[in-house]
């Protein structure tokens, strides 16, 4: 039993290293960050929706039952009699949807045909979650249709049953950004854009994933097969080094990018060919300026990536630790790409805004989406910043090649009695 | 000596090929060197020796200009290396103790990629590399990747890395570690006959005999101090030993 206990304390310490202990506390702050994110959306979703109205049909009993229903299970932030200020009032507001009901709205559902309420849909976002806001306005129409059914049944009105049981019909118009789009549903929209909400993070994610990995792991093996001291004595600069290390992983990653790529182009042609939406009757596809602000996005974002990997990889003892080590850079790139998946940026918290943007891997996950609604400031913003951040790493990459920090492993004062044990070992000090 | 490489302070000022002058190392609040001096002349074989953690192996890597220094000079050639390590490293070689090559290179590749560092020309790394495989004297082996090595092939590799650029300067962090006799004293060989060529060498061995045989002078290094220094007869006559594994005993304990 003793022995067993000796072997369980000196395998707990192994194990307890800062290497390991750092991304575990890493994941669990921004855990804790994406569920008081995820909070604030909930609150969103289970909320009244904010719609306008507008009601043409003033005089129109049926009319008045719909607009008294929307009126009872929402939050009616319009209610006049101008469609386009209407929408401006909503989006203004903050709101899911104007509701038109229209003059002839109770004629032709006491004529025998049914009432068509139109509807506005204000998308802000193309996420997963972005959705769940028109679910509550659906549930408000539901509701709508339900009323005026059960009116048509107790005045025993003379319509057909089925009529009876479902006297309104809906027409869509959905207005993103600057976009108005004509007969399609946010619901519609978004599950076409879901190849955008989650293909392009997720290749994006394994992009990073696989070449930073491939980075820290070139620095583990340095120091591991016990080149590295060799390596930085021979007269080539430190900028040479960490260049060489960069532009290596970053052109196997974007072989890797490729392959992945022409997999999705083949997804996205099958999508297309399901004729469910066509992107160029809606203004949404991309053209080729889009296309290379993507791939700029996407080139000095990874280059960001793959400096940060390194400064990572000055920490590696060797290629385990390594492996141990891509885990930050894993999450960096895994809480990005859940964010995108579910929401849009606009439609964030202003907090995950702020952490989103922080993130350079966020930025080409973003892009593609972004560039079909023409939110290029996004864009442009995300790729200077990207860019700031990749010079700033590697500046910093260059500068740690120039200390003592990659053979001696050193951050800062640590306590006496370790900081001894440490130092002899890599001074080469054998007690 | 002969050179393929335009090598900084070469046919530079006379005096001495190395020259430390009171250096001192920090590691935070551990003083790894004490602020030690010395000289080695050109063609000189000067041994460091002294017991675990005296501190060679950070006067050697700071020599080398990988570990940066808390106060004290090291001048290379007259070249002041903290100040210009490009151009120091233009003339040294520095052998690690427990130095690698890259698995998945052969040998031909991975000393051609030394090479390349060396000369920018083709006839010039072809040149560098064919002393390589001289020195190395591994035969058909070089074609093999260096994985599939023992640890004497690998260390023969190594040793001809670092003397195949014919470095005006080369420093050996325990030359003969891990190797048998037979290896070990063709190592040597190769290693005396460079020095015959004009280069410097700064020798780090725990082999007494190794040092006594190899080493014109010797410093002998003790927390972080240099305790005692001079050409092993000197050492031997001071102090009364019979070799210099006793004159090591008697200053160091």
């Amino acid at each position: 039993m003793n022995s067993t206990l000796n072997i369980l304390r000196k395998e707990i310490r192994e194990m307890m290293t800062r290497s390991t202990l750092l991304p575990v506390v890493v994941i669990a702050i921004l855990l804790g960050a994406m569920g008081s994110m995820m909070g604030g959306i909930e609150e969103a979703v289970t909320g009244a929706p904010t719609v306008g109205i507008v009601n043409d049909d003033t005089h129109g009993d049926l009319a008045a039952i719909a607009v008294g229903i929307v009126g009872n299970l929402s939050e009616v932030v319009y209610d006049g009699n101008d469609v386009d200020e209407g929408v401006t009032a909503v989006d203004e507001a903050g709101g899911v949807a104007l509701l038109h009901v229209p003059a002839n709205f109770t004629e032709r559902i006491t004529d025998g045909e049914s009432g068509t309420i139109q509807i506005y849909w204000i998308m802000r976002g193309a996420g997963l979650l972005d959705s769940i806001s028109s679910e509550a306005v659906n549930s408000v129409l539901w509701n709508v249709n339900r009323a005026i059914s059960t009116h048509l049944i107790d005045a025993n009105a003379s319509v057909n049953s089925t009529l009876a049981l479902n006297p309104t019909t809906r027409t869509e118009t959905t207005i993103f950004g600057d976009k108005i789009m004509d007969g399609i549903s946010p619901g519609t929209l978004g599950s076409m854009l879901s190849a955008q909400s989650f293909v392009v993070p997720l290749v994006m994610m394994m992009l990073i994933m696989v070449a930073g990995g491939t980075v820290i792991s070139s620095m583990g093996m340095e120091k591991e097969n016990k080149t590295l001291e060799t390596l930085l004595t021979l007269p080539v600069k430190r900028g040479s080094i960490v260049t060489g290390k960069l532009v290596a992983s970053a052109l196997i990653g974007l072989v890797m990018a490729a392959v992945y790529m022409v997999g999705f182009n083949y997804y996205m042609t099958g999508f297309s060919a399901s004729g469910e939406l066509d992107m160029e009757k809606y203004d949404i596809a991309l053209s080729a300026l889009d296309y290379l602000l993507v791939g700029i996005s996407l080139f000095v974002t990874l280059i960001a990536a793959l400096a940060l990997c390194m400064i990572l990889g000055t920490f590696a003892k060797n290629y385990k630790s390594a492996q141990t080590l891509t885990m930050p850079i894993s999450f960096l790139a895994l809480v990005p790409m859940f964010m995108i998946i579910f929401k849009d940026f606009n439609t964030l918290p202003l907090a995950a805004q702020v952490l989103l943007f922080a993130l350079p891997f966020s930025h080409p996950m973003m892009a593609m989406r972004s560039l079909m609604f023409d939110d290029y400031a996004l864009v442009l913003g995300g790729i200077a910043y990207s860019t700031i951040f990749a010079v700033v790493a590697i500046a910093l990459t260059v500068w740690i090649f120039k200390t003592d920090r990659l053979l001696t492993g050193r951050i800062g004062k640590k306590e006496e009695g370790r900081s001894k044990t440490l130092l002899m070992a890599i001074s080469g000090r054998k007690r | 000596m002969s050179t393929s490489i335009d090598k900084p302070g070469a046919g530079g000022a006379s005096g001495p090929a190395l020259e430390v002058v009171n250096l001192i190392k920090d590691y935070g609040d551990f003083r790894a060197l004490k602020g030690i001096s010395f000289t080695v002349n050109e063609g000189e074989v000067f041994g460091l020796i002294g017991p675990n953690g005296a501190g060679k192996t950070t006067a050697l890597r700071i020599i080398s200009t990988i570990l940066q220094i808390t106060s004290g000079n090291v001048r290379m050639f007259g070249m002041d290396v903290a100040k210009r390590p490009h151009e120091a490293r233009m003339i040294l070689s520095y052998l690690p103790e427990d130095a690698g090559a890259y698995k998945n290179l052969t040998g031909n590749e991975y000393l051609a990629f030394i090479a390349r560092f060396f000369s920018q020309s083709r006839e010039g790394v072809a040149r560098i590399l064919s002393k390589g495989v001289d020195i190395a004297d591994l035969g058909d082996r070089m074609g093999d990747k260096v994985d599939t090595y023992s640890k004497g092939m690998a260390r023969r590799l190594l040793v001809a890395r670092a003397l195949m650029i014919e470095p005006r300067v080369a420093i050996l962090d325990e030359l003969t570690s891990g190797l048998d006799v037979i290896n070990a004293q063709e190592i040597r060989k190769i290693v005396k006959d460079s020095s015959r060529n004009g280069t410097t060498v700064l020798l780090s061995s725990h082999n007494m005999l190794e040092v006594e045989l190899m080493c014109d002078r010797i410093a002998l290094i003790n927390d972080g101090e240099i305790v005692e220094m001079g050409t092993p007869a000197e050492l031997k006559a001071k102090h009364n030993a019979q070799n210099i594994e006793e004159v090591f005993m008697k200053v160091v304990s």
